[in-house]
């Protein structure tokens, strides 16, 4: 038995790590993908601001956050409920220090979710482009690596008390998510929501009478670039996930990425398809946006859905993603240039309950035939009513101590110039401010 | 209001997990859990529009 309590073969070993060292392809699309969907004087700082969120999610997941997240098997704080215990959080030596460092599951989930945490902390930064500050995101980023994230992987993939519900209640196979559609995708997405609440629109975005502005990325080349190398991330994410959360076997990988295919591009051409529909033209940002989409709801079961109910899956996130993002910037003037709470949090959210709906596990897989749907309802309550308060109120009492949003000036003159002191484009004039005397 | 919606976030949640603890049959647990998902939606439509901008038009 190896020290996750849970053992995988050697072979099974080795292709989850090269299937880890995949996962950073997610992270540099996404990273594309909110630099494209931003104004051009953002941009630098954009990118800037992807390589200290992932590089302060991954020391303070590595100082805090593992041994709060743990995995199944390992130390845990419980408690009694109804006379069943509840794993609530683990109990792991900080720093890794519980962990040794071979070809155990332990070992493979520890830099599995240091890009894992990497990419959640990455989907915020798409809702607060062009005006949140670099010292608030790498504030805000610990929290969500060090604490918000832990907390609720530690709940499904850690062996908590959602995971214990087949167990303890009887209801399916308890919170299944192989991927992380909801412990990346969903809480990355309720902490967009938070901080697009928090740091208010940009300013310009609506006019007196709520009016939205458009505000159009500045590089629809980079979005198309971001999205192409954010799916052979998801196809490692989804698979080593597979393997490592859902304790599958290596050979179910190739169904994994089939699905994870699919998923994506049934939902990027739903996309085009409604967008050429209604405006007669299909858009190249929304397009991106649902074709991720359809990466984020292909997550949760991946591995335990056919491909024909992939492609459904797909269909209906990229129809979501197109609505949802006009529904968010017209009605609840929400302003998210990067279309993360859309994508990630309503898209999650999808994925999730699509697993009580068409997943068919294998008969190997313990526990109950019904109930499926029930458990993953749950979580996505737990979703709602914890893990949106929680990160509101953290990102709400850190901005009250270090104020998130950039001031006026630095709006006005483009967050490259302001926080960096250098434009991405230097060597062209890109904006009508540039023409401002400084 | 917005302290009221994440008051009925939590508020629902913590139905949702009460109901796991305390009741035994399908039925119920399941009508539990619904309810619990109502009094989020009540949360979240509250949180919802307590960040809505107030429009100048409207004096």
């Amino acid at each position: 038995m190896t020290s996750s309590g849970v053992g995988v073969s050697e072979t099974a070993s080795a292709l989850c790590f090269v299937l880890v060292l995949l996962v950073p392809f997610a992270i540099v699309g996404l990273a594309l993908i909110n630099t494209g969907l931003g104004r051009s004087r953002s941009a630098a700082h954009s990118m800037m601001a992807s390589l200290m969120a992932v590089a302060v999610a991954a020391l303070v997941y590595f100082a805090v956050g593992f041994s709060w997240q743990g995995f199944a098997g390992g130390p845990t704080h419980a408690i009694s409920l109804g006379g069943k215990a509840w794993n609530w959080i683990a109990a792991e030596p900080f720093f890794m220090r519980g962990l040794q460092f071979d070809s155990s599951p332990s070992s493979l989930i520890a830099p599995l979710q240091i890009f894992g945490v990497g990419l959640a902390t990455l989907i915020p930064l798409g809702a607060g482009a062009d005006r949140w500050r670099l010292g608030a995101i790498c504030a805000s980023t610990a929290l969500l690596a060090g604490f918000t994230h832990p907390l609720f992987a530690n709940w499904i993939w850690g062996g908590g008390w959602l995971s214990q519900l087949g167990a303890n209640y009887g209801l399916g196979r308890g919170f299944v998510d192989a991927g992380g559609s909801s412990s990346i995708q969903v809480v990355g997405g309720l902490t967009a929501l938070s901080l697009a609440w928090i740091l208010g629109p940009r300013r310009g975005k609506y006019s007196a009478v709520g009016m939205p502005a458009a505000v159009p990325g500045h590089n629809a080349v980079l979005v198309a670039m971001g999205c192409f190398l954010a799916t052979v991330g998801w196809c490692g994410l989804n698979s080593a996930g597979t393997i490592l959360f859902a304790h599958g076997e290596a050979a179910r990988c190739i169904l994994v990425t089939l699905n994870t295919l699919l998923a994506g591009a049934s939902a990027g051409l739903t996309a085009a398809a409604i967008t050429k529909v209604r405006f007669g033209k299909p858009d190249a940002s929304l397009t991106v946006n649902g074709w991720i989409g359809g990466l984020v709801a292909s997550s949760a079961g991946c591995a335990f859905i056919k491909p024909a109910a992939a492609v459904l899956v797909g269909i209906i996130a990229g129809a979501l993603v197109t609505f949802a993002v006009e529904w968010l910037e017209f009605e609840l003037k929400v302003d998210d240039p990067g279309g993360s709470i859309s994508v990630h949090a309503v898209s999650g959210i999808w994925g999730v309950l699509a697993v009580g709906i068409v997943a068919h596990f294998p008969s190997s897989m313990p526990g109950a035939d019904s109930g499926q749907w029930l458990a993953q309802v749950i979580g996505i309550a737990t979703l709602i009513g914890f893990v949106l308060p929680m990160t509101y109120g953290l990102n709400w009492l850190l901005n009250r101590v270090y104020p998130q949003r950039v001031d006026i000036e630095g709006e006005r003159q483009g967050m490259d110039l302001h926080e960096l002191g250098a434009d991405a484009y230097p060597d062209f004039v890109t904006h009508a401010d540039e023409f401002i005397q400084r | 209001m917005k302290i009221a919606g994440f008051f009925l976030l939590l508020a629902g949640w913590a139905l949702v997990v009460a109901t796991l603890a305390l009741l035994g049959s399908a039925p119920a647990r399941t009508g539990f859990v619904l309810a619990g998902i109502g009094v989020e939606i009540v949360g979240m439509i509250l949180v919802v529009r307590s960040h809505l901008p107030v429009r100048e038009d409207r004096g």
